[in-house]
């Protein structure tokens, strides 16, 4: 089954073009040292100082920072924070949505009131003032906490929409046949429930990233993140930090920002496509 | 013939696929008299809704007619318009769907989804006589005028179908086809469903196309019979000689796949096999693969229809005087 | 009836509940608030000490259940405390100047883009098969995916900076007051038009989607069928069988949405300065004004279960299976 919806993936036209545009970024990730012409926070090379807000040109192609630093370069190097913290988010806010949407679901119970009342009142807190508040408290730098503050307030949605998804599920036939046959609820829920929750899954991983990718951005802007890194959000905050917008300097803030709507486009693409895949009244004979 | 209300002339209709055409309804034809009732039978996939939709042009999207005609009154509806269709449809034929669970809208009146489909079609109609002709319909199948405001789902399921045959009933059509009405339903609702739909047939004089796997039920109500399998008909005829003299090595095995309620408990046989996939027809008889008396020239070509007795035609080779190499 | 009232009982609790949390919560949070103030009043005698802490709630010596009751008592009398960032001015009459401008540039703005969002959605679930359709939600698609701060900044480039076609910032000019009527009044519409734009176009996307995903699933249901069998006109097939059914997930939505309004706008009144609550809150907690961002919070929770409890009582006007007691 996950091999023919892997085909089906593939051959979809909007989840290529999204998994290419992931690639793109992917391999600037990795490559960066070689693709990038400096280092991220080198002011100066050869030929002596680079000048500070310089304009867009053969050596700079995207200019140069406040500070002096190649911008073109920064947005390489910040690519790989950038995604390392969205797709790690993404990632743990996926796990603790499964596990506790499975639990939650298949359990019922005690166990599922608990889950469900915590999960209700973080759904109901907006989530940035949360954010803030939470960041407010993280006095460590760096960029687990981002993760740590992202993740923690990600959670909720995806475990609500597991949580329905696993119920509705547990009713169905095959279901209670197991169930009937004496069969562990840990091992129910592992290979009955779970392989038709997959496309869900893949959902809240799209979903959560990209979200965690913005907020990654969002925190760095509003000056709550880790300022010494580079990644697109940092750029941003120094963009409006230094007042781009005075010096006409759209350099500044055009790029990273593209950079993120195209990854978002990217994963909202590869959403669309599981989408289509998993609910055949979507999908488009 | 003046009282032949439609004709169906070697229609086929399906679907386009990526992989290809599914011809659901593979050259199909049948008449139908003014008042006759015709019942299609025949194992789930075997095209029987797809025919229904075809015959109410409402085949969606990937749907299509191939070719064919199909005669109302004379008139062959495939190449009217969408509008000449929209204005026809529900006044001189009207459909009941299977499964009413999901056929009526859950947020709007039964009063208005009744009186919505009279005004489309009598446009000068006040909302006054509207209402009377909406109650006047619940009278006719047996349900309480105080209901007439009622939401969907504050009815039972056999008033929800009831509805429906209201709704169907309610511009005075010609022909009425129901699509499998009283398989989601227990078997006693089911026989007031179908009594009271054979009173309304009587007293109003209307064609019904009926189409169930329900074989039992059919021989029962139908005037004449058509057994459908692989998008084909494999024998047609009065329902009382097919019952008495199944030519088709299926419909014979149909018959007995029914345990009768009363008499004798009898050993049932049921039909070993599947039936073949629409995506690529067999050349041959589709009920080949399945059949007990079959030849080889079953496999080669497809029969023709052969008038066995008056009315009565079956495609079988086991009649055409075929090779019988047994 | 039973379900309306149901409903309003829960909404009291969790009023209560919210009050309570609420009460907890800064006296959680890391550091004495006492402590820091009174470092920024240096040199104050121990009475004037004692009596800041009283005015601020916080006199830690007392039992911690009088001083619940003494705060449920000054809510009552609608007394938030005195801000700490703005001391001396008193929370409320801090709000009282920013709740406005947050209410109006983002409770509209939300408005604007559920209703246009939602006819859109319904407009290219309908027509399902046609390029426009397709380029509409590919066109939303990718504007979502943006950070909408950096719309935002996009839109102050071009039309406020490169092109003064709209003003860079504020909630109004500098120069005009209310007292200056339709002056006023136009000017307060001038500020508020990007950082609107910016709103509704970056929330649009999402009511779009949503209620077209809901469509596309009505519409393949058989009521939809018997309708257009029925012969009815598509405008009312479209309006009354499938989006009438389409839409009531959207509304409860739209309700959340706009109990999010109070927290959701920090950003754009950062990148176009405007002077609304969410701005405030971030000053509150850079400087950690309990008494500020208690109040805000406090504003924030009602908000939402307000909102969520008229999505409760829209839905139960709408579906008809909900009135009956029926639980969705």
């Amino acid at each position: 089954m996950i091999k023919d919806m892997l085909k089906l993936f593939i051959s979809n036209k909007k989840a290529l073009t999204g998994v290419i545009i992931l690639i793109f970024f992917l391999t600037i990730a990795i490559f960066a040292p070689i693709i990038a012409p400096y280092g991220p926070k080198q002011s100066r090379d050869e030929s002596g100082k680079f000048e500070l807000r310089a304009e867009p040109s053969l050596k700079h192609p995207l200019g140069t920072s406040h500070a002096g630093y190649d911008l073109f370069s920064r947005l390489i190097y910040g690519t790989r924070l950038s995604l390392g913290v969205g797709i790690s988010t993404g990632i743990i806010t996926t796990f603790i949505a499964l596990t506790l949407g499975l639990f939650s679901g298949y359990y019922g119970g005690v166990i599922d009131e608990i889950i469900s009342f915590i999960n209700n009142i973080f759904l109901v807190i907006p989530s940035l003032p949360l954010v803030i508040v939470v960041a407010s408290y993280i006095t460590i730098k760096g960029v687990l906490p981002i993760i740590l503050v992202l993740s923690l307030t990600g959670w909720a949605w995806g475990t609500r929409v597991i949580r329905s998804q696993v119920l509705s599920v547990r009713e169905r036939e095959f279901v209670k046949v197991a169930e009937v046959l004496g069969e562990k609820p840990l091992i129910i829920v592992f290979r009955e429930i779970f392989p038709n929750i997959i496309s869900l899954v893949m959902a809240t991983f799209f979903t959560s990233t990209i979200a965690a990718v913005i907020g990654e951005a969002t925190l760095e802007f509003i000056g709550l993140g880790n300022l010494s890194t580079v990644t697109w959000g940092t750029m941003l905050y120094w963009a409006q930090n230094n007042a781009a917008l005075l010096y006409n300097a759209w350099w500044w803030f055009l790029p990273p920002g593209l950079f993120i709507g195209l990854l978002g486009t990217s994963f909202a693409l590869m959403n669309f496509a599981i989408d289509e895949i998993s609910n055949p009244k979507i999908r488009k004979r | 013939m003046s009282d032949t209300i439609l004709e169906i002339d070697h229609l086929t209709a399906g679907y386009e696929t990526k992989m290809g055409d599914v011809l659901a309804v593979n050259d199909v034809s049948f008449d139908l008299k003014k008042g006759e009732l015709i019942g299609i039978a025949g194992e789930s996939g075997c095209g029987k809704s797809t025919l229904a939709y075809s015959i109410m042009n409402l085949l969606e999207d990937n749907g299509k007619i191939y070719s064919g005609e199909i005669r109302f009154s004379g008139k062959n509806m495939v190449d009217l318009s969408d509008k000449q269709i929209k204005n026809f449809r529900w006044k001189n034929m009207s459909m009941v769907f299977q499964s009413a669970m999901n056929a009526l809208n859950p947020v709007m009146k039964i009063s208005e989804q009744l009186i919505d489909a009279l005004k489309a079609h009598e446009k000068k109609i006040s909302d006054k006589e509207a209402r009377k002709r909406a109650k006047e319909m619940l009278k006719l199948v047996d349900i309480q005028i105080d209901r007439l405001d009622a939401y969907p789902h504050q009815l039972s399921g056999g008033m929800k179908q009831r509805v429906m045959i209201a709704m169907a009933m309610i511009l005075n059509p010609d022909l009425m086809i129901m699509d499998e009405p009283t398989t989601a339903l227990d078997v006693v609702v089911q026989r007031n469903i179908i009594e009271k739909v054979e009173e309304l047939r009587h007293e109003f004089n209307f064609s019904i196309i009926f189409i169930t796997h329900d074989l039992s039920l059919l021989v029962e109500i139908s005037d004449k019979l058509a057994i459908m399998y692989a998008g084909k008909i494999l024998e047609i005829g009065p329902a009382d000689r097919i019952y008495l003299n199944p030519l088709q090595p299926y419909t014979e095995g149909l018959m007995n796949s029914f345990p009768p309620l009363t008499g004798e408990l009898e050993e049932m046989s049921g039909i070993a096999g599947k039936p073949p996939d629409l995506l690529n027809p067999p050349q041959g008889c589709p009920f080949y693969p399945r059949c007990d008396k079959r030849m080889d020239i079953c496999q080669k070509t497809m029969p023709e229809f052969k008038e066995i007795e008056e009315n009565h035609k079956v495609r079988c080779h086991l009649y055409t005087g075929g090779n019988n190499n047994e | 009836m039973k379900y309306f009232l149901r409903r309003i009982l829960w909404l009291i609790f969790a009023i209560f509940v919210a009050l309570t949390i609420n009460f907890i919560l800064p006296r959680l949070m890391p550091g004495d608030p006492a402590t820091i103030l009174i470092q920024r009043l240096e040199g104050l005698e121990p009475s004037a000490i004692e009596a800041v802490r009283t005015a601020f709630g916080l006199e830690t010596d007392k039992n911690i259940v009088i001083q619940y009751w003494d705060y449920l008592v000054n809510l009552a009398h609608g007394d938030l405390g005195i801000s700490i960032s703005h001391y001396p001015t008193p929370v409320w009459d801090v709000l009282k100047k920013a709740l406005p401008w947050t209410i109006g540039l983002m409770g509209l703005s939300t408005i604007f883009s559920f209703v246009i969002g939602t006819f859109i959605g319904i407009g290219i679930a309908w027509k399902r098969k046609s390029k426009i359709s397709d380029a509409i939600l590919g066109l939303f698609l990718f504007i979502r995916s943006f950070p909408y701060f950096w719309f935002g900044l996009i839109l102050v480039y071009f039309l406020a900076f490169n092109n003064p076609f709209f003003p860079l910032g504020g909630a109004h000019s500098t120069r005009l007051m209310p007292a200056d009527g339709w002056a006023y009044f136009k000017s307060v519409l001038y500020h508020g038009f990007l950082p609107g734009l910016t709103i509704t176009i970056s929330s649009m996307g999402y009511w779009i989607l949503t209620i077209r995903n809901n469509m596309i699933n009505v519409l393949a249901e058989d009521y939809i069928t018997v309708a257009k069998a029925k012969g009815l006109s598509a405008s009312r097939i479209r309006n009354l069988y499938a989006a009438k059914n389409a839409i009531l997930p959207s509304i409860s939505g739209f309700a959340m949405a706009l109990g999010f309004v109070i927290g959701g706008s920090l950003l754009t009144e950062m990148v176009f300065s405007y002077p609304g609550v969410g701005f405030m809150l971030f000053q509150a907690v850079q400087q950690q004004d309990y008494p500020l961002l208690q109040a805000i919070f406090l504003f924030i929770i009602l908000g939402v279960l307000f909102s969520n409890f008229i999505a409760d009582i829209v839905i139960m006007l709408l579906d008809p299976r909900v009135r009956d007691g029926g639980s969705r």
